[in-house]
């Protein structure tokens, strides 16, 4: 193994980091809800969804947007996944957020946050899963 | 305060988006990289959390001790506390899915903002799967 180390990236990541806990931090002072975008997603389609639920949804397609106005590329390592690939990942992504209760957001930065002990082992199960579905993805097929 | 909720539901989520952007989280290349451990390991989305939990602890804090949010709405904040087979089973096949394309789901909704190929594919079997998940699991 190696470790790569772009300090450009590392503020950038930093940065981005901060940017999203403001986001997740100013949801629950003013509005009184968790960031958690799979749940979000999941009241938004359901019957009783609220205007907030949609329009919490419509900023991040609005983030997106703006990327495409300003002329950022989409990222390659995306275009260049399969499609049933990536239905799967999707399948596999809605179905387990919604069996666990949250994904990145909701567990990993807002119940990390909230201190939450059933946070901490969604996440270090699902990090574990990813990680190891790499592993074999990359070095053992 | 209805309307007020809403445009500010808006604020955060287009907040959210842009922050998902400048941290690399809408790159599965950085993702992925983040999860090769065994590879050519980049620790770089660490600190994507680390920054966002930062911030988010104290606002959180804040939000325990508070009846109401700014806007009057009720503090709205999960009840459960239980780790169960339920939980690690969800965040285990989530995992899978998320070390199989590198998107989770706040990135592929900023993808498909974006008009990326393949982002709606992402989207649609997202939506598919988590109602499949509460079609299995009723509460």
């Amino acid at each position: 193994m190696s470790i790569v180390l772009d300090p450009a990236v590392l503020v950038e990541s930093l940065a981005g980091g901060v940017v999203i806990g403001v986001a997740s931090g100013g949801l629950i002072l003013v509005n009184g809800r968790v960031a958690g975008i799979s749940g979000i997603l999941a009241g938004a389609m359901r019957r009783g969804a609220q205007a907030w639920q949609w329009a919490f949804l419509a900023g991040l397609l609005a983030a997106g947007a703006l990327a495409a106005l300003a002329g950022l590329p989409v990222p390659a390592a995306l275009t260049r996944q399969s499609w049933p690939m990536l239905a799967l990942a999707g399948l596999l992504v809605g179905f387990g957020t919604r069996l666990g209760g949250g994904c990145t957001s909701g567990h990993g930065v807002c119940g990390l946050a909230r201190l939450s002990p059933r946070s901490l082992a969604a996440v270090l199960m699902f990090m574990a899963c990813a990680a190891i579905t790499v592993f074999i993805r990359r070095h053992v097929l | 305060m209805r309307g007020a909720i809403t445009l500010s539901g808006f604020g955060f989520g287009l907040i959210f988006g842009l922050g998902l952007l400048l941290s690399g989280m809408t790159d599965p290349a950085r993702v992925l990289g983040f999860l090769d451990v065994a590879g050519a390991w980049n620790p770089a989305l660490g600190l994507v959390m680390g920054g966002a939990i930062a911030v988010a602890l104290p606002a959180f804090a804040l939000a325990k001790r508070r009846p109401r949010s700014l806007l009057g709405a009720p503090i709205s904040l999960p009840t459960s506390s239980r780790i169960d087979a339920k939980l690690l089973g969800g965040a285990a096949i989530f995992g899978i899915g998320w070390g199989l394309a590198g998107i989770c789901p706040g990135p592929g909704l900023v993808l498909l903002g974006h008009a990326a190929p393949g982002a709606a594919i992402f989207t649609v079997t997202l939506i598919l799967g988590s109602k499949l998940a509460e079609l299995t699991n009723k509460p």
